[in-house]
């Protein structure tokens, strides 16, 4: 079981480049320690701003430093920095056209227990809608590290949201295919089309190989880029296979499995089911145990799959 | 140069622009005029050729409806065409938009939407503090603004960092859109409030061009805290018809209305 959370590998990529690049600078809101910034708070005092608790204050911030040319990451929890400043993401960030990268920590459900007020699962839907705004949810530790080391060659803005806790493996040391903007294909097949985001690829792909054992061929792509979207690939899993079964720890409305119906949709029908949470307030759980209510884990996928082909 | 006069040409072009627009917020327009002309004119260190001098003065209008008046001193600066600006202002598929927009030249951001640009100067700010750059960075915000939280925010953050390269300007024409800032949330006080919070509050009759400058000057010379500059203002100033009427905050002036304005503004003039 691998144990370096994704958040992990963001503050040692930043640790890293920042030894190099003097205008990378971390903010947080009184959450370096839950966004797992502390030895980059500790290593690097005059490129880490702290806030304090004012998510609004942040992201204002870091869209001044970047209209300055600083190249900011604000990092904190995605529940608050995509909804609490979600006005100064559109306006400061998006609408400006400012280099700030936002990093929502400890997103979707994985708070578990401490509920609704501190679940980010509306934070696709509010991010993806601004027009200028990337989305992106990596999968593991690794894509996380392309992807950070990726958007540091911008100039753009962008929301990445990360999980809580570690999380599996879905590609291994040294073999990370990692292209900006494009789905990864974890798993290529010809029945059925899984496309997930975040940290339920790794359960898109589990559930791909147990339903190979049933004689089932199934695609997993793996849509860390949930905006811009990955549309070709779509295209092309709706014409060569007969179903398409997305995943994402995110409510059902303006996700990344409503994108996935509106191009099927529009260009190549063919049946989508989304797996998401609830339009309703969660239950309460450890995040693997709301994945588990909502048959959103792999066994919860392969049942869908099952019955749906 | 004269500011006075400049002051009063540049509200000369308000009207006109809004006048011929058929739209614009007259009033704080008017009362945020002696900043601007202070600012750009004479304080600021901005050239039109040079927006990507990293050294350059930075100036966020936070109060961002009153982008007429930022409009018309940039446009007379020479930062973009007058005419353009006075041919497409609010029209159809312009760049001229009703509040400020970064893709014009002399604009650093976008803004409209209250409480954000305070925030955003507070980032300018200490980027020049860790780039060891001795720009100065200018916000001006309306007294009707001190009611969005987030300000509130940026001015402890402003304080706790010590950010003595920001001056922010409370634009304070005691009228919003609603009745008087006081009927429809308490704005007094003003010098208070920041006082607590840490900032160095100078206090000025914010239509004086002389007073602006000589706060603008004590801000330069204070070391270790930011400045608020408390600006005294008449709302819709130097109009005798339009000041102090709440219903002035996006009036358009009639062609009588508007005949009387330019003249009222050529007359004082005459008399400088």
């Amino acid at each position: 079981m691998n144990k370096i959370a994704n958040k992990q590998v963001i503050n040692d990529v930043l640790l890293e480049e920042s030894a190099k690049d003097k205008d990378i600078v971390v903010l947080c809101s009184d959450s370096r320690g839950s966004a797992g910034m502390k030895s980059y708070a500790e290593q690097r005092p005059e490129q880490f701003v702290e806030v304090g608790i004012a998510e609004q204050n942040l992201v204002g911030i870091s869209a001044g430093l970047a209209a300055c040319g600083k190249k900011p990451f604000a990092v904190s929890p995605a529940s608050f920095l995509s909804t609490r400043s979600m006005e100064q993401a559109k306006v400061d960030v998006a609408y400006s056209n400012t280099n700030v990268k936002l990093i929502g920590i400890s997103g979707g459900v994985s708070y578990g227990a401490l509920g609704m007020t501190h679940h980010s699962a509306t934070d696709i839907a509010t991010m993806g809608s601004m027009p200028n705004m990337r989305v992106y949810l990596p999968s593991d530790r690794f894509q996380t590290e392309a992807l950070i080391r990726s958007v540091l060659k911008d100039e753009k803005p962008a929301y990445i949201r990360i999980g809580r806790n570690a999380v599996e493996d879905v590609y291994e040391e040294g073999n990370v295919p990692f292209e900006l903007d494009k789905a990864t294909l974890v798993k290529d097949g010809t029945d059925v089309t899984i496309i997930a985001c975040g940290e339920l690829v790794g359960d898109a792909k589990a559930a791909a190989e147990e339903l190979a054992g049933k004689g089932i061929s199934v695609r997993v792509l793996d849509m860390y880029c949930v905006k811009p979207i990955d549309k070709d690939a779509i295209i092309k899993a709706a014409k060569e296979t007969k179903l398409i079964v997305t995943v994402e720890e995110h409510t059902m409305y303006g996700g990344m499995g409503s994108m996935v119906a509106q191009i099927t949709a529009a260009n190549a029908p063919v049946k989508v089911i989304n797996l998401t949470l609830p339009d309703a307030p969660v239950v309460t759980g450890k995040s693997r145990e709301i994945f588990k209510y909502y048959g959103l884990d792999a066994e919860g996928i392969v049942k869908t799959v099952t019955e749906q082909l | 140069m004269n500011l006075e006069a400049k002051a009063l040409d540049i509200r000369k072009d308000i009207i006109k622009l809004i006048y011929s627009a058929g739209c614009g917020h007259i009033g704080g327009d008017l009362s945020v005029t002696d900043i601007l002309v202070d600012l750009y004119y004479k304080q600021m260190n901005v050239d039109p050729n040079k927006m990507d001098d990293p050294n350059r003065d930075r100036f966020v209008l936070s109060k961002g409806h009153s982008v007429e008046a930022l409009y018309c001193v940039l446009a007379d600066r020479g930062f973009f065409d007058k005419k353009e600006l006075f041919d497409t202002y609010s029209k159809y598929l312009s760049k001229y938009i009703g509040h400020p927009n970064n893709k014009i030249n002399g604009v650093e951001m976008n803004t409209g939407s209250l409480g954000h640009g305070l925030s955003v100067a507070v980032g300018m700010a200490m980027a020049g503090k860790m780039d060891k750059r001795d720009y100065r960075v200018y916000a001006v915000m309306g007294d009707g603004e001190m009611a969005e939280g987030s300000n509130w925010e940026a001015i402890t953050a402003g304080a706790h960092y010590g950010l003595d390269n920001l001056t922010a300007f409370v634009d304070r024409n005691r009228l919003q859109i609603s009745g008087t800032t006081e009927e429809v949330m308490t704005a007094d006080e003003q010098e208070e409030r920041w006082a607590a919070f840490g900032w160095n509050v100078i206090s000025i009759p914010g239509n004086n061009i002389d007073a602006i400058d000589n706060a603008v000057e004590l801000a330069k010379h204070t070391k270790g805290k930011p400045t608020v500059i408390i600006a005294n203002t008449t709302k819709g100033c130097g109009v005798s018809f339009i000041e102090n009427k709440a219903a002035w905050h996006h009036k358009v002036p009639t062609e009588a209305e508007y005949q009387q304005a330019l003249k009222e503004l050529d007359e004082r003039r005459a008399q400088l």
